[in-house]
């Protein structure tokens, strides 16, 4: 490991826990961090400033770290089988997916668990990783463009027919899909949370557990069958983690774009291709990029907030232009 | 001559001097879409909580006094409506043409590469910040589509030049930001003009009179026989800048000049209705399978355009099923599944 890479972990890691402290303590009501730490520790059920901490908080921005962290490997491991530096499970329609068939569900189904949505969500989100792969032309080789217009034009389409679903229901209805879209990480507890780690964690397991195999696939598939790969199974095995990832992360947290590009690429830059390395950094990233954007939506529209999809596109969309500006598409 | 008209498919016409081309069945299909947009206009105008028959919404139109609020309501209230979608779906297919043929690029529509958005943009803060009238709101709609289009074209532009491609996906970033602004404007406001602008961002003709009428009107009467003065220039300058200078086409200017006209024409259409999706992208297309012809379709995707946006509104009218569809979704459905369809179809994309 070389110096800049142990700075950039120092600096990463210091960042997370600021920002954990951080979003912790701040929202409508501030909490300072020695009543934090008090909390944690010596938790008390009679001091409202404890159960804040303990039920609200503390869920929220584990939530938020969770909900990065899947994101941006799900991103990652999209760009390495793909061979496409542009993909993301928001820009190419996989998370518009699993909103609309959340959206079904809570509509027709009347369901209300978050066991529910998630189920939902992984269904619509491989539905809609299907339905991409097929039209993006992805089996046929690797053309960036195509891809994202497929995706592009998906997402335009799921969206839509989303909204028609919403509208079209009873306001009951209106309202927990509200609750669920617009509040994103807003008053997500620990019945939430449980579930969800569990789903996302088996996939980032998944995920790590291909490392090799995506520096296989990344050197192209001739070289890569060469190494011993098996692409059939290769694309088996990570379209399972990325539908786990990204269904479990849209059904927690709605649909929030642009994570799983800015996370792997920032990697990328600070420890090279190898998926070994390359999905750890990731997480981390993508943990400070949601956390750092559900807090600075907390403190934008104070009392109010704005939702972590809204602030991280306003984050992530930038950074989508300069990729598109420096690089050659077709390099990663 | 027949080995001419072979490529051009066309007539020539003659009176005094003046000579044009007129090719038969870019006429044929224009008159076409013409009369389907009357026929549809017309059928729309009886729907209603009123419901009128065609005869009786005609004879409105004539002026006859009627039995009933009949006439008012046809005058007053449903022309303005149906005035509107014409001249938004003429407008919208028009700059859809000149984007397309500018950035020879089917993507290169408003809508895809963020304009409509930045229209969108600008009418909200408008709405939101400073509670605007609808006319200013139409004038910001104006102004926020042209400096996201001067932001794109400075973004994607790289050594003079702007790669077909470099253009598309940059919009669609810059409009997944503004989107995002959007959004962010909507929490920030106040809650009265949070909803006007909710409702607005939806894309509806509901509730248009002629306050939102007249400036798309007056627009579309300007603008489109403007860019049908510089199509050719436009369609020659595609065969290439060199070519095109050779026959002398001062090129950047014409470009520079019709991207202008037609960001005015995408602020007007999206003051007027919101933003609406897709019908920038999938008229002219439409257009150029239906002609076959080689020129830019300028009359004929603003016709097609008027009928996408007036069939449009009379399905989701009309539809029997008792749903509600803004025609910003509806079209953003269909356009979104033709845009699909168009991309399974090429190769070269």
């Amino acid at each position: 490991m070389r110096n800049t890479h142990r700075l950039a972990l120092g600096g990463l890691v210091v960042g997370l826990v600021g920002l954990l402290l951080g979003s912790s303590s701040i929202g409508h009501q501030f909490v300072s961090p020695e009543q934090v730490y008090e909390a944690m520790t010596s938790f008390d059920p009679e001091d409202t400033t404890h159960l804040i901490v303990h039920h609200l908080r503390v869920p929220r921005t584990l939530l938020a770290v969770l909900v990065g962290c899947a994101l941006g490997v799900a991103g990652a491991v999209m760009q390495a089988v793909t061979r496409n530096p542009l993909a993301d499970p928001g820009i190419l329609g996989i998370n518009a997916g699993a909103t609309l068939s959340i959206a079904c569900l809570i509509a027709w189904g009347g369901v209300t668990s978050v066991l529910g949505y998630m189920w939902a969500g992984m269904l619509g989100a491989g539905l809609a990783a299907a339905g991409v792969y097929l039209l993006g032309g992805a089996r046929r080789g690797t053309n960036p463009v195509r891809l994202v217009l497929a995706g592009a034009a998906l997402s335009v389409v799921l969206m839509a027919a989303t909204q028609i679903v919403i509208i079209n229901s009873d306001e009951a209805v209106f309202d927990r899909y509200r609750h669920w879209m617009v509040g994103s990480l807003q008053g997500r507890g620990w019945e939430v949370l449980l579930p969800v780690s569990v789903l996302l964690g088996a996939g980032l397991l998944v995920a790590w557990g291909l490392s090799r195999a995506l520096d296989a696939a990344a050197l192209g598939k001739d070289l890569g069958v060469a190494l011993g790969l098996n692409p059939v199974r290769l694309l088996a095995v990570a379209s399972a983690a990325v539908v786990m990832l990204a269904g479990g992360a849209t059904a927690a947290a709605g649909p929030v774009a642009f994570v799983g590009l800015t996370g792997p690429h920032i990697a990328r830059l600070l420890v090279g291709n190898a998926h070994r390395l390359l999905i750890p950094y990731t997480m981390l990233i993508s943990a400070v990029l949601v956390l750092a954007a559900d807090m600075l939506g907390r403190i934008v529209a104070r009392p109010g907030e704005v939702s972590v999809g809204i602030m991280v596109a306003l984050i992530g969309g930038p950074f989508f232009v300069a990729l598109v500006r420096r690089r050659k598409l077709v390099q990663l | 001559m027949r080995a001419q008209s072979r490529f051009r498919r066309g007539t020539v016409l003659r009176v005094t001097g003046l000579s044009a081309v007129v090719e038969v069945r870019v006429v044929m299909v224009t008159a076409v879409l013409l009369g389907i947009t009357a026929c549809f206009c017309v059928l729309a105008m009886g729907q209603g909580t009123m419901s009128l028959s065609p005869q009786e919404v005609l004879s409105a139109l004539a002026g006859e006094q009627m039995q009933g609020p009949g006439g008012t309501i046809v005058r007053e209230i449903r022309l303005p409506r149906v005035v509107t979608a014409v001249c938004a779906g003429a407008a919208l297919g028009v700059s859809g043409a000149v984007f397309q043929s500018v950035s020879r690029n089917a993507l290169g529509s408003p809508d895809v590469i963020g304009f409509t958005t930045g229209a969108a943009t600008g009418a909200i803060t408008m709405i939101v910040v400073f509670a605007g009238s609808p006319g200013q709101v139409a004038a910001a709609a104006v102004v926020g589509g042209l400096l996201t289009a001067a932001l794109v074209y400075l973004l994607s532009v790289r050594s003079g030049v702007t790669g077909g491609y470099r253009l598309v996906l940059t919009g669609i970033g810059v409009g997944s930001v503004l989107s995002a602004l959007n959004g962010l404007l909507l929490v920030r406001g106040d809650l009265d003009n949070a909803v006007v602008a909710n409702l607005w961002l939806s894309g509806s003709l509901n509730a248009r009179n002629w306050t939102h009428a007249v400036p798309v009107m007056i627009g579309v009467v300007v603008i489109v026989p403007l860019i049908c003065a510089g199509a050719k220039r436009l369609s020659l300058s595609e065969m290439g800048d060199d070519l095109a200078r050779q026959l002398g086409v001062g090129v950047e200017r014409t470009r520079l000049m019709m991207t202008f006209l037609a960001v005015l024409l995408v602020g007007l259409a999206t003051a007027a209705t919101g933003p609406i999706a897709f019908v920038a992208l999938a008229a002219p297309q439409l257009v150029v399978r239906l002609t076959r012809s080689q020129s830019l379709p300028v009359i004929s995707s603003a016709a097609m355009g008027a009928a996408l946006l007036v069939t449009a509104d009379l399905i989701s009218q009309a539809l029997p099923l008792g749903l509600i569809l803004p025609i910003g979704r509806m079209t953003g459905v269909l356009g979104g599944l033709y845009l699909i369809w168009l991309l399974t179809r090429s190769r070269q994309v």
